[in-house]
């Protein structure tokens, strides 16, 4: 296998849309171990991207870099540029409290706040200055993620009593009310039964209306049913013998499945490897 | 390998199955069992004949014309009936002043050591300092009161010795607060960020609310340690016969009238350090009874 840093750019000639989020030559690191190395990637507004390959490669790292969490660890360095409508996230002058109300997250695991269904909500408005009928955004929300018939009669109950399935859409519920442009979905459906799962898919068909969703999941099904881009990653080791993630082929989601240019890709979609 | 594992137990025989446990394993299993037994036993009995003798010797006189014991001033000496109610109100300011400096500063402490510097430097440092704090001797926690309020103040006062007990409280405090903190998973923490929540919206509207249970723990167990100390007030909140009119006078207090009374040659004054100490240890244990209730309602 050639060395992926050598290898011709596998992404963006194929993107002809909006294009809401660019990744150029993007290599992070913890301390001196490198988790990704130069990925060039680029997310179109209003799609589905996910993120797949197996565990250790990358794709969580790179995914919490689009809205700076990688911050929290402090031995993580991000090298190379990622632009958000054109600005540098990395940038100095940026904040990432203001680069995080642009792209929400929704985490692995279901994190709801230890408040009322209606403050998890409510909450997150608030932080971020919304002045309006809050009664009526909780609504919204909660419908935007399929929860409201579900909870309309026990906004005050805490979200913590909520079944799984239901404390994830609670968090997407939280993460539509600030109302950002891009939503980042690291591994959602992890925790979730089957039923919960088919939901949340539901969900981000529709969400995709008005967000920009990237998905990180170890599921191909799950990737090849709701993503209209998929990004292949996959781990190699270097001489040292550490391992570092890079992406091997970003397309549409259908080349990736029934047409992949990359052999990895070939072999790990058609469950060869991974 | 096999030849060792063939030699280790001997073949059960056909027919040989016996419920009987060899007398010698039974017995010695019946002797640690009492051993351990016993041991329990020996850890009651302390408290148990200190509230046995509390109650024989302080309940007599706390219900001998009550309320007076609550109401009324320490009797000078040979002088029959009195009470002690400017000790416990002595006793209520003194840990009062305590808690109100080291809540905020051991809460603060704690926010500071688990959500910001965890693991760095600064906050080891602080952990450090907090674990030799809380091995401190009482009595040199009043030293230190004793020269940083009495000495530039020119007199003891319940000021004074609502800093020695905060001395002693903060350890409890930080550590407590800490755990709560610590309880608190780190997902709570990511979502907090992922909604784009600053670190003071988040703590001050998420997590510390969730670890109000566990602050409350610390605090109630801060006061009964507090409410309990004598050393640290000898020189520093001294005693006062009468009620102190001020915080900046000599204030009496529970565990420094037992000290006094106990040791006086007057039978009234050695009965009055008895319903003061059983007074004292009620106090402490509705504050621990409390403080258990407190615990049971984890968020997390």
């Amino acid at each position: 296998m050639t060395n992926p840093s050598t290898r011709p750019n596998p992404s963006s000639a194929t993107l002809s849309e909006d294009i809401v989020i660019t990744t150029e030559n993007v290599s992070i690191f913890y301390g001196a171990f490198q988790a990704v190395r130069n990925v060039y990637l680029d997310i179109p507004k209003n799609k589905v991207v996910a993120f797949i390959g197996p565990s250790g490669c990358g794709k969580s790292t790179l995914l919490r870099c689009y809205n700076r969490l990688n911050d929290l660890i402090p031995s993580a360095r991000v090298e190379g540029k990622v632009t958000y409508q054109n600005i540098d996230l990395y940038d100095p002058k940026v904040d990432p409290v203001e680069v995080r109300r642009r792209i929400g997250m929704v985490f692995q695991r279901p994190n709801p706040f230890p408040k009322s269904i209606y403050e998890n909500i409510a909450f997150g408005a608030r932080v971020n200055g919304y002045k309006g009928d809050m009664d009526e955004l909780v609504e919204r929300s909660l419908r935007g993620a399929a929860l409201w018939d579900e909870t309309k009669d026990k906004l005050k109950q805490s979200g913590l009593a909520l079944s799984g399935g239901q404390q994830q859409r609670l968090c997407i519920a939280r993460t539509i009310a600030i109302e950002p442009e891009v939503i980042l979905m690291d591994e959602p459906c992890s925790a979730l039964d089957p039923i919960s799962t088919l939901r949340v898919e539901d969900l981000m068909h529709e969400l995709k209306q008005r967000f920009t969703i990237i998905i990180v999941t170890h599921n191909m099904q799950q990737a090849s049913r709701v993503a209209d881009y998929t990004g292949f990653f996959n781990a190699e080791a270097t001489e040292g013998g550490s391992r570092f993630g890079y992406l091997v082929e970003y397309d549409k989601t259908e080349s990736i499945f029934n047409a992949p240019k990359q052999k990895a890709t070939q072999d790990y979609v058609s469950g060869r490897f991974g | 390998m096999t030849t060792q594992s063939d030699n280790v137990l001997e073949d059960i025989a056909p027919g040989t199955f016996d419920t009987e446990v060899t007398s010698g394993r039974k017995n010695f299993g019946k002797l640690m069992t009492g051993l351990v037994i016993g041991c329990v036993v020996v850890a009651i009995l302390p408290l148990g004949s200190i509230i046995f003798m509390l109650l024989k010797n302080g309940l007599s006189r706390l219900f001998q014309d009550f309320p007076s014991v609550f109401t009324e001033l320490p009797p000078p000496p040979l002088v029959d009936g009195g009470g002690f109610s400017n000790a416990i109100v002595g006793t209520l300011i003194t840990c009062l002043i305590g808690a109100l400096i080291s809540l905020p500063v051991g809460i603060l402490t704690a926010i500071y050591t688990i959500e910001f510097g965890r693991g760095n430097k600064l906050s080891q440092f602080v952990r450090f300092c907090t674990n030799v704090l809380s091995g401190v001797p009482s009595i040199i926690a009043g030293l230190f009161a004793y020269g940083i309020v009495v000495l530039t103040m020119g007199n003891f006062s319940a000021i004074a010795g609502g800093v020695a007990l905060s001395v002693l409280m903060m350890p409890i405090i930080i550590r407590t607060a800490e755990e709560g903190l610590k309880s608190i998973p780190s997902e709570v923490r990511q979502g907090l960020v992922g909604i784009g929540a600053t670190n003071f919206q988040g703590v001050a509207s998420v997590i510390l609310p969730a670890t109000l249970p566990f602050i409350a723990t610390g605090a109630t167990l801060a006061l009964a340690r507090a409410a309990g100390e004598t050393a640290p007030l000898l020189f520093t909140a001294l005693f006062n016969q009468f009620q102190a009119r001020s915080l900046k006078e000599p204030i009496a207090t529970l565990s420094v009238l037992i000290y006094n009374f106990a040791i006086a040659p007057y039978k009234n004054q050695n009965e009055l350090a008895w319903a003061a100490a059983l007074v004292i240890v009620a106090l402490i244990m509705t504050v621990s009874v409390l403080s258990r209730t407190l615990t049971a309602r984890k968020v997390y």
